[in-house]
């Protein structure tokens, strides 16, 4: 059972108030004489802390400030409370606990007007980081002996070789989605072996690069953001510079090159692995041979098809790449950040791209690779 | 769940607050800790000293359920940390206060919200007004001007980090005080004042406290006891003097070297400066 802190209050002869606290007076059992003290009316000539069987210093503080707001003189008769109140007294002061906030008509142009310069601040800073990427670029063309081709390979690793099984996976089922959809709304009038030219024609042209790029951006964009953004706390950054080594040098030049690379590939990996997931369900379903399947989509794709995809994945590649390592160098102050950015770089990389495939869709019909 | 809201009990009053017997950590093959055993008196400042990698660490984080030692039985103010099934058996933690080697304080908090959250999670009846007093007197009891309730971390000096982390670390008024490192990466001023303000705590406050620390400066001026871990147990336990008497070489060396030298140097010119003052007053 819980033992509370309490107090009552005793009236001399000549009308003074003495308040007697009474009981614990230490942290766990003030909660509600703390709100009983803050209500009393008073005024308050004594605080008598003679019945007090425990005190620590938030229990002085409490009769500290009691007596402070009365104005009246504290009895104790124990050192420990002596010297307790004497500690707080030291420290008491008012200060606000958290940071000044405006009032809320205030706030709403202060947030707006803050919105509007981070806007401008995130445009200009990404100019910054353009610029600074061709610098380096500039740079490593003219002593290609600098460039850090270990770091490269190792990221290339990461962001290829490892993706290989989850983005192979996807195609394969995404492939399956798109013919079996497909064949069930050509079946109706009797055009099902249009399926194949569906497959093929979309799995070269958006399906596998669009895709690709969406998993690419999950998986390594978010974690480029996440890695730099660390490496930004733990001034691991700033050392670089200190040592004289580039920090877009070392870290953003791979990682971008990494994924510029591997996008292609990927790309043109998973239109591979869609296709494949598209004539294994016509197998199954509308009794396509496999083979004949594929060599269908030879017959039916054509050769700029692949063309389109090959020149869309490293714009893409570039864009996921770039958008994580910049949020990532943008990180300053608390590892709250590091989620936030890592969230900003996903979020802006797919929409970049999304926006991107649109405008591609249009120029390559123009051009006549419709 | 079990509710975090510990029934009033009462400070603890044997002798030894923090009793370790036996105790065996080790990593994988690599033994940290072989029967090592330590007594801490209560109410004393006992610093523990040892070379790098001799485990200071990890003992701390054995007393304070951190870290389950391999054998070994820990008792912290009465009650055994090694019994303990699972994190919710260990009911004193309202009663110790920590301070870890970079303050670990919560970077998305103020400082003094930092100081709030055992206040919070203990005392949720404590109405938010007074929290916000007690935050704020802790922050200026351990030795921070009042701004520095509303600042976050990122926004503080080292120094004013660890004070913020002790602020923290007595928020709840616990009778056990751990310290790693306090004045580790302090300037010398910085770090003579870290030491005065732990000392005039632990008198005005009654702690005990157990202090993992380098700074021989620190063991000189204020620690009662300095245990001296080596050959992965404590091979001593005693004031330094009661220490300098053994005849054990890691020990001798660490107080005769040329840094131990200094700090004694600089304890013995203190002691002659106070005593003239002494005797006027």
């Amino acid at each position: 059972m819980r033992e509370w802190a309490e107090f009552r209050e005793e009236h001399d002869a000549d009308g003074a108030v003495t308040v007697v606290l009474s009981g614990p007076l230490v942290v766990s059992a003030i909660g509600e004489l703390d709100r009983d003290l803050r209500a009393l009316a008073g005024p308050v000539a004594r605080v008598d802390l003679s019945e007090v069987s425990e005190i620590d210093t938030v229990g002085a503080w409490i009769a500290w400030r009691l007596a402070r707001d009365h104005s009246a003189d504290i009895s104790s008769t124990s050192d420990k409370a002596e010297r307790l109140i004497a500690a707080v007294h030291r420290s008491g002061g008012d200060a606000a606990v958290t940071p000044p906030e405006l009032p809320v008509f205030e706030r709403v142009f202060a947030r707006v007007g803050d919105y509007v310069l981070a806007t401008f601040a995130g445009m200009r800073g990404f100019l910054g980081f353009m610029g600074a990427m061709l610098i380096a670029i500039g740079h490593l063309l003219r002593n290609p002996g600098e460039f850090r081709i270990k770091a490269l390979v190792r990221q290339l690793e990461l962001v290829g070789v490892n993706a290989l099984g989850i983005i192979g996976l996807m195609s394969f089922l995404v492939g399956i989605v798109i013919a079996q959809q497909g064949a069930v709304q050509l079946q109706q009038f009797g055009a099902e072996i249009y399926t194949i030219n569906l497959t093929g024609r979309l799995a070269f042209r958006e399906l596998g690069v669009l895709m690709t790029a969406i998993m690419v951006a999950g998986r390594s964009g978010s974690a480029f953001a996440a890695q730099l953004g660390t490496m930004k706390l733990t001034e691991e950054v700033d050392a670089m510079r200190t040592i004289g080594v580039s920090p877009v040098e070392a870290l953003v030049i791979p990682r971008v090159l990494a994924a510029t690379f591997m996008m292609v590939l990927l790309g043109f990996y998973a239109s591979l692995a869609a296709i494949l997931g598209g004539a294994f369900i016509s197998t199954m379903t509308l009794e396509i041979p496999f083979m004949t399947f594929l060599t269908r989509i030879q017959e039916v794709v054509p050769l700029h098809d692949i063309w389109v995809g090959l020149i869309k994945a490293p714009v893409f590649g570039a864009i996921v790449a770039m958008a994580g390592c910049y949020q990532g160098m943008q990180v300053k102050g608390n590892s709250e950040e590091v989620g936030l950015r890592t969230t900003i770089a996903v979020v802006q990389a797919i929409f970049a791209v999304i926006v991107l495939d649109a405008f591609f869709a249009v120029f390559f019909t123009e051009v006549g690779w419709g | 769940m079990t509710t975090h809201i510990p029934g009033h009990v009462e400070h603890y009053t044997g002798d030894y607050p923090i009793v370790v017997e036996g105790v065996r950590n080790q990593f994988g093959d690599h033994v940290i800790h072989e029967d090592l055993s330590l007594k801490v008196r209560r109410g004393e400042i006992l610093g523990v000293v040892g070379g790098s990698g001799t485990g200071k660490s990890v003992l701390m984080r054995s007393i304070i359920g951190l870290q389950v030692p391999d054998a070994g039985e820990i008792t912290v103010l009465g009650q055994s940390i090694t019994d303990a099934k699972d994190d919710d058996d260990i009911d004193i933690r309202s009663r110790w206060g920590v301070l870890f080697q970079g303050g670990a304080l919560f970077s998305t908090l103020t400082v003094a919200e930092n100081v709030e959250v055992p206040l919070l999670e203990f005392y949720p009846e404590i109405a938010d007004q007074l929290r916000h007093e007690i935050a704020l007197y802790k922050v200026m009891l351990s030795g921070l001007p009042s701004e520095a309730a509303a600042k976050y971390p990122s926004e503080l000096s080292g120094g004013m980090r660890k004070r913020a982390g002790l602020a923290r670390a007595l928020a709840l008024d616990p009778e056990l005080l751990f310290l790693d490192e306090p004045t580790a990466g302090l300037d010398p001023i910085g770090a003579a004042a870290f030491d005065r303000l732990t000392r005039e705590l632990a008198d005005t406050l009654g702690l005990t406290v157990f202090l993992i620390t380098h700074d021989l400066d620190t063991l000189y001026e204020i620690c009662d006891r300095v245990a001296v871990i080596a050959d992965k147990r404590v091979i001593a336990v005693g004031s330094i003097p009661e220490l300098l008497a053994l005849d054990h070489p890691w020990i001798q060396e660490y107080f005769n070297g040329p840094r131990g030298r200094a700090a004694e140097a600089a304890q013995h010119r203190a002691k002659q400066v106070d005593k003239p003052q002494g005797g006027k007053a």
